[in-house]
């Protein structure tokens, strides 16, 4: 037993590292760094130079463009990528629709969209929550009813993030009305040109715009464009869940936020010192220090002993690392909140969306507070942290 | 990286298991409880016969040159059990002090006899006034004769009333908060000046105050350089802490085995009270705790033999810290979903409560673990 990493591994990290500090545009760096957010644009420029270095889809498969890294490598990967810091490629793509199509697609499908998923030619939103099923998602009601060579698709969708940008849907839509609701669901490409496809956008509460509604009118999708078997959808979405596990807990996130409050913190003034020098601040800061460094642990824990599994399954241990991961994200990004303090009092949504230039007020502090109501969306999304205990309790203690 | 168990590793926590699991289930520790100083002398001959007293020692000095991993699987297995042997107080902390401290001759002289199981040791440091504060030594040490005459009080010595030897601290120089002239000697427990108030602890385990008036030592009983034993202490309270944080591992899991296998048979409104969302997600909650403060107890191992003093401080620190809120949240959810059950004496989970509250007091607890690593810059630079 060996919790250091090895000089390989350091090695490594240094490569990464020096990578992102002469790669990563100092535009997409410096929002990154202040928690503006990432324009279509950036993303795109940003993902095609991770594409051209090789470093897109890293946990790909050797032959659809992956490194062949290991779950180690790919998490200082991932580290670095949030310390450089440097916006994360969209996981619609990469953690998302990339691996359902490499483990469930056809020889026709990879080879079309793959490709093009891992360059982003090709943005993916996800098109599963409704108005009525969202931590119940099984019980969506949006139709695909066969007609030919086509799939006609009915209903509405909600939460659907990134729609306004995205090219391509995967959605999830009932083929079969009269099965158990897990059974007669289907996993779907749609093309967003398609004619009845209408996106209207919903602004949260950190006054941005990422998700939206989708309302789905009579949207022809070609039977080509079915993955796996009809009915069979359900079981293609939950190979998902617990799947991605490199990245779940999104340490690197969190230790960036830690870092930059630490930074902060040694300027921001304190009845004329700085703040950093409060004993109970510096208190604060080594607490969420200490669970992190817990969490990262935890991470390489599970993940060496899930690749020990012998049956390939997603283990459900990969719950702990949502709901603990999701906790730090929200405890750091109230802890930037609580350094700008005043500072952050300025609503100023046009900043927030990396839109306006300069600024007159406290740039570094005008975007915590969204991030802050922002953060607390990770423990909705994805299976909400209640829903993560209600698996633990069943699959790991067996109540 | 690598969590993998060497296959030497693999067959100690099987053997430790076993015989745990022969010899000290919860009714045999209760007879255990009973036997003159609170633990089982029996128990105490197995380990020696198991090569567990002699773990930490080098094969030289008498033992089988184990690591703070190996340390980490033993107290965890005697956790599991609450098992009251004296194991962290003599093997762990003052066997390890004087591994690390001692001279050629001195650790000839206790090591092998430790390992065998014939002697055990204390060590004496804490004080009224310090608290936490390992630096406060107001116990002094004047030469004499060509030896020490040693005076002062010592408290809360762990185990301190059965053990044959106490490592005493005094000061030689200095005022009492001075880091530097406390200095270390081995004192025989039996020597004339020496008088000791053993008594039973929270948790069952034993402690004792003992004084020393005039209590005279050879100029060989001195640990390591005169005035320089602070440095000593403080690695010895810190590979200490890093074997509790595995101890309270073994605690947290049992009593979390409890709790679930209790929420699963008890039946209330007609059904297991585990089949009720509010109680099933406060037993993950606890699961979640305990894997967090298993990585810590895992970190402080990897960290006990940190060359650079400061960083295997911050380790320790942030390892106990994690440690003390998990203890805190696991025991009292324990005793929570087990309900009027858990509030009594014949219940286990509350026996492994109390067990847990002290770890949380011992070598410090999280306030003021979190305060030592905060001023020295936190985990920042990893």
């Amino acid at each position: 037993m060996d919790l250091r990493f090895t000089a390989d591994e350091i090695a490594f990290r240094q490569e990464v590292r020096t990578f992102f500090e002469q790669a990563l545009p100092a535009d997409i760096r410096r929002k990154t760094e202040l928690g503006q957010r990432t324009s279509k644009e950036e993303m795109l420029r940003w993902v095609r130079i991770l594409h051209e270095r090789g470093w897109a889809t890293p946990a790909w498969p050797d032959e659809w463009g992956g490194t062949g890294w290991d779950p180690v490598r790919q998490y200082i990967f991932k580290e670095e990528l949030h310390l450089a810091p440097a916006p994360e490629p969209i996981s619609f793509n990469m953690n998302m629709v990339g691996p359902t199509l490499i483990a469930f697609g056809s020889a026709e499908q990879k080879r079309h969209f793959l490709p093009r998923i891992a360059r982003m030619d090709y943005w993916f939103c996800q098109g599963f929550s409704e108005p009525g099923a969202g931590s119940d998602l099984a019980s969506l009601r949006t139709t695909a009813t066969r007609e030919g060579d086509h799939y006609v698709i009915e209903g509405q969708k909600l939460w659907t993030s990134t729609a306004h940008h995205a090219d391509w849907c995967f959605v999830l839509a009932r083929t079969d009305g009269g099965a158990r609701k897990q059974q007669g669901i289907s996993y779907l490409l749609m093309d967003m040109k398609s004619p009845g496809v209408t996106v209207r956008p919903i602004v949260t509460i950190d006054g941005h715009h990422e998700t939206n509604e989708m309302f789905l009118d009579k949207v022809r999708v070609p039977v080509a464009n079915l993955v796996g078997e009809e009915n069979k959808g359900w079981d293609y979405a939950k190979y998902l869940l617990g799947h991605e596990r490199s990245g779940i807990a999104r340490v690197g996130v969190s230790k960036m936020r830690v870092r930059r409050a630490r930074q902060l913190a040694a300027r921001v003034l304190c009845g004329g010192r700085p703040l950093i020098e409060d004993e109970r601040f510096g208190e604060r800061i080594a607490e969420i220090e200490v669970e992190l460094k817990a969490l990262e642990i935890t991470q390489m824990r599970l993940i060496a002993e899930i690749g020990q599994r012998q049956d390939g399954k997603p283990d459900p241990k990969s719950s702990i690392l949502k709901m603990k991961g999701s906790q730090l994200q929200q405890a750091s990004a109230e802890l930037l909140l609580e350094v700008a303090g005043y500072s952050a009092l300025e609503f100023d949504p046009a900043f927030v969306a990396g839109s306006a230039a300069t600024v007159e007020g406290d740039d570094w502090a005008l975007a915590l507070a969204p991030n802050h109501y922002w953060a607390r969306h990770v423990s909705i999304v994805g299976g909400s942290n209640e829903i993560q205990r209600n698996i633990l309790a069943k699959t790991v203690l067996g109540l | 990286m690598d969590f993998d168990l060497s296959d030497e590793q693999r067959m100690l926590q099987d053997s430790v298991t076993r015989l745990l699991a022969e010899q000290c289930s919860f009714e045999q520790r209760q007879s255990h409880l009973a036997e003159p100083f609170g633990y089982s002398h029996g128990l105490w001959a197995h380990f020696a016969d198991l090569g567990l007293l002699g773990l930490p020692f080098s094969q030289d000095d008498g033992g089988f040159g184990g690591g703070p991993v190996d340390t980490l699987i033993v107290m965890t297995a005697l956790g599991r059990c609450l098992a009251p042997e004296p194991y962290l107080a003599s093997v762990v902390l003052g066997g390890g002090l004087l591994r690390d401290a001692g001279s050629a001759a001195q650790r000839a002289a206790s090591l092998p006899d430790i390992a065998q199981g014939t002697l055990t040791v204390a060590l004496a440091h804490a004080e009224t006034p310090a608290r936490y504060d390992l630096a406060h030594v107001e116990t002094t040490a004047h030469a004499q004769d060509g030896g020490w005459t040693i005076s002062g009080a010592k408290r809360f010595v762990l185990s301190g009333d059965s053990a044959h030897k106490l490592i005493v601290s005094a000061r030689t120089q200095g005022a009492a908060n001075d880091v530097s002239g406390i200095s270390l000697f081995l004192v025989d427990a039996g020597a004339p000046g020496v008088t000791r108030r053993g008594y039973r602890t929270q948790d069952h385990g034993r402690a004792a105050d003992i004084r020393f008036e005039s209590v005279h030592v050879e100029a060989g009983a001195l640990i390591g350089t005169l005035g320089a034993g602070l440095p000593h202490i403080e690695r010895a309270a810190d590979v200490a802490t890093a074997a509790l944080c595995a101890e309270a591992v073994g605690v947290m899991e049992r009593a979390h085995e409890l709790t679930v296998d209790y929420l699963k048979v008890r039946k209330q409104f007609g059904v297991a009270i585990g089949s009720f969302q509010a109680l099933q997600h406060r037993a993950v909650d606890m699961l979640v705790a305990i894997e967090q403060a298993r990585s810590m107890a895992l970190y402080a191992a990897m960290m006990c033999d940190e060359p650079d003093a400061r960083k295997r401080a911050r380790a320790i620190s942030a390892a106990k810290v994690q440690i003390g809120k998990s203890a805190r949240f696991v025991g009292q959810e324990a005793v929570q979903l087990h309900g009027g059950i858990g509030m009594t004496e014949e219940c286990q989970v509350g026996h492994y409560f109390r067990r847990l509250t002290m770890i949380e007091i011992l070598f410090g607890d999280s306030s003021h673990h979190l305060r030592r690593l905060a001023r020295a810059g936190g985990l920042a630079e990893g």
